[in-house]
């Protein structure tokens, strides 16, 4: 691997759910240490791009490559290393239920110690890393001793975020981190996310409908459109594409190419 | 001519979808068996379902085999009587509440309970993304969520058949003695003559049997449902209907297999 390698690097990538074509051609090089937003309508496969790079879907075709290997051609055993290396911030933090919030925000950590890929954890410790990492997103460790339906939607966005940077990974997925916030709580979210980035140093790929949380994110912002990413470029230029659909879009203009369909 | 052939075409089609679906929880059951024997084991899993099916399960299973006990003692009274058989009710209670009602009223009643929890449970985790997060966070989700939940099915409801035996017998002395007024040591002596190690250990047998199936429709049904709150209801209502099911179909067998002879 060399310097000019994309950490990420997707060609062709393609998935159909039966006749619904979600992927047509997905082409996209995300740099080491660089943070790439997603962008795009409801349903047009920003999800689904995320769950084909981490492995819950398989795709029809196309190739996904991290560090120059193609991991899409690895057995799920193979895999595990890479899977180690990313931390996943879930739409709605998706906390297990059944367990108290640092449980929640050490998961990872005890679970990879327990597969021999981590260093071991006892559970004193656990929860002392759990503290430490519950302040590094704002929160009281204090907090680590509730369960997760006790938490407002913003906190637990917070502690999801907890859990995916404690093992300090070298990926960071971010599914639509500011969905369902206020505008403030969602500044607030998206101010940690960039800290976080920037402080592990990770690869970071985001994707939201929220502009001005592409903004304040990304370093480089895509839009997908009909199952392929229509254009790439830097978050300044978002609301002054040239592109008639991202600028559509990014407008929130009823008129233009994008036709919605609204039939109830 | 094309209303036969239509139905003939159906009938094809629900035998492939069922025989599809039997594909399915077979491969599902061997890739979770599979986990029993490799590290690493998820010990508090196990322990918290165990407790869940074989602790908090103790009351309804416990009320249900007790009653049973007494209306098996009553109707079998209001029949022998006329022939002057009352001697062998004890004998009849303890052959049924070993061989019969005890696995398959405790498996009835743990399918409505434990089964449907289970279901609601992992069907709940995989809408809300938290079986995807498993996945995300180095843990098998299958080896995380449904092995231990397969071997604590097996291990607890023999657990509670044990218990259930014991106070269906209780429930049939009981009304026998309290109510019929039979001589309390004859009912005992009676009861112990009868009493046979291989209609228990049968017992003890399917009761694990059924264990398994439930705890395995289940998670079955919660861990491929979709669909937000109304695919976790489906699930959950399949997975006590299809535990329910196989559970009389199994007991019919293992009752064919162990004492047609």
């Amino acid at each position: 691997m060399t310097d000019t390698t994309p950490k990420i690097r997707i060609r062709g990538l393609k998935k159909a759910f039966g006749p619904k074509v979600v992927l047509d051609g997905v082409d996209l090089d995300v740099m080491g240490g660089t943070s790439f937003v997603v962008i795009g309508g409801s349903g047009t496969g920003k999800s689904v791009l995320l769950r084909c790079i981490l492995g819950l879907i398989t795709p029809d075709a196309g190739s996904i490559e991290i560090d120059g290997v193609d991991v899409t051609t690895l057995s799920p055993r193979q895999r595990e290393p890479y899977m180690a290396r990313i931390g996943m911030l879930f739409q709605n933090g998706a906390l297990f239920d059944s367990l108290s919030v640092w449980e929640n925000v050490t998961f990872g950590l005890v679970a990879a110690a327990r597969a021999g890929h981590g260093p071991r954890i006892t559970r004193a410790q656990a929860r002392a890393q759990a503290g430490t990492l519950l302040e590094q997103v704002g929160m009281d460790p204090a907090v680590g001793a509730l369960s997760p339906s006790e938490l407002s939607g913003g906190m637990q966005k917070r502690v999801g975020l907890a859990r995916a940077i404690a093992a300090r990974p070298e990926i960071l997925f971010f599914d639509e981190p500011t969905t369902g916030l206020d505008p403030i709580m969602g500044a607030v979210i998206d101010g940690l996310i960039a800290d976080c980035v920037r402080k592990l140093g990770s690869t970071a790929i985001a994707i939201t409908h929220d502009m001005a949380s592409a903004q304040r994110i990304g370093d480089r912002v895509g839009m997908l459109y009909e199952g392929r990413m229509i254009w790439q470029g830097p978050p300044s230029t978002l609301f002054d594409s040239g592109n008639p659909v991202v600028d559509q879009f990014t407008h929130g203009r009823r008129e233009g190419p994008i036709k919605v369909d609204v039939r109830t | 001519m094309n209303g036969i052939l239509d139905f003939i075409a159906g009938l094809g089609r629900a035998v492939l979808d069922i025989v599809r679906m039997a594909g399915r929880v077979a491969l599902f059951a061997a890739v979770a068996l599979s986990h029993v024997v490799r590290p690493p084991f998820y010990w508090r899993t196990l322990w918290g379902t165990l407790v869940e099916i074989g602790y908090f399960s103790l009351p309804v299973v416990a009320l249900t085999a007790l009653f049973s006990g007494g209306v098996i003692a009553l109707q079998s009274y209001t029949g022998f009587a006329q022939y002057h058989a009352q001697n062998a009710i004890a004998g009849i209670v303890i052959l049924a509440v070993t061989r019969e009602l005890g696995p398959v009223l405790a498996g009835l009643m743990v399918a409505g309970r434990v089964g449907a929890a289970m279901s609601a449970e992992i069907g709940t985790m995989r809408v809300t993304d938290q079986i995807d997060a498993l996945t995300t966070l180095s843990t098998n989700p299958i080896k995380y969520l449904v092995t231990p939940r397969l071997v604590a099915g097996t291990l607890a409801l023999p657990f509670l058949v044990l218990v259930a035996d014991i106070l269906g017998v209780l429930g049939g002395f009981t009304v026998c003695v309290m109510k019929l007024d039979f001589s309390a040591s004859a009912y005992i002596t009676a009861t112990i003559a009868s009493l046979k190690v291989m209609d228990v250990t049968v017992g003890l047998v399917k009761a694990a049997i059924f264990g398994f199936l439930i705890a395995l429709m289940g998670c079955y049904h919660g861990y491929n449902s979709r669909g937000g709150a109304e695919g976790v209801g489906a699930a959950t209502t399949a997975a006590v209907v299809a535990a329910s099911i196989l559970l009389l179909t199994f007991d019919y067998l293992l009752t064919d297999v162990f004492f047609s002879q």
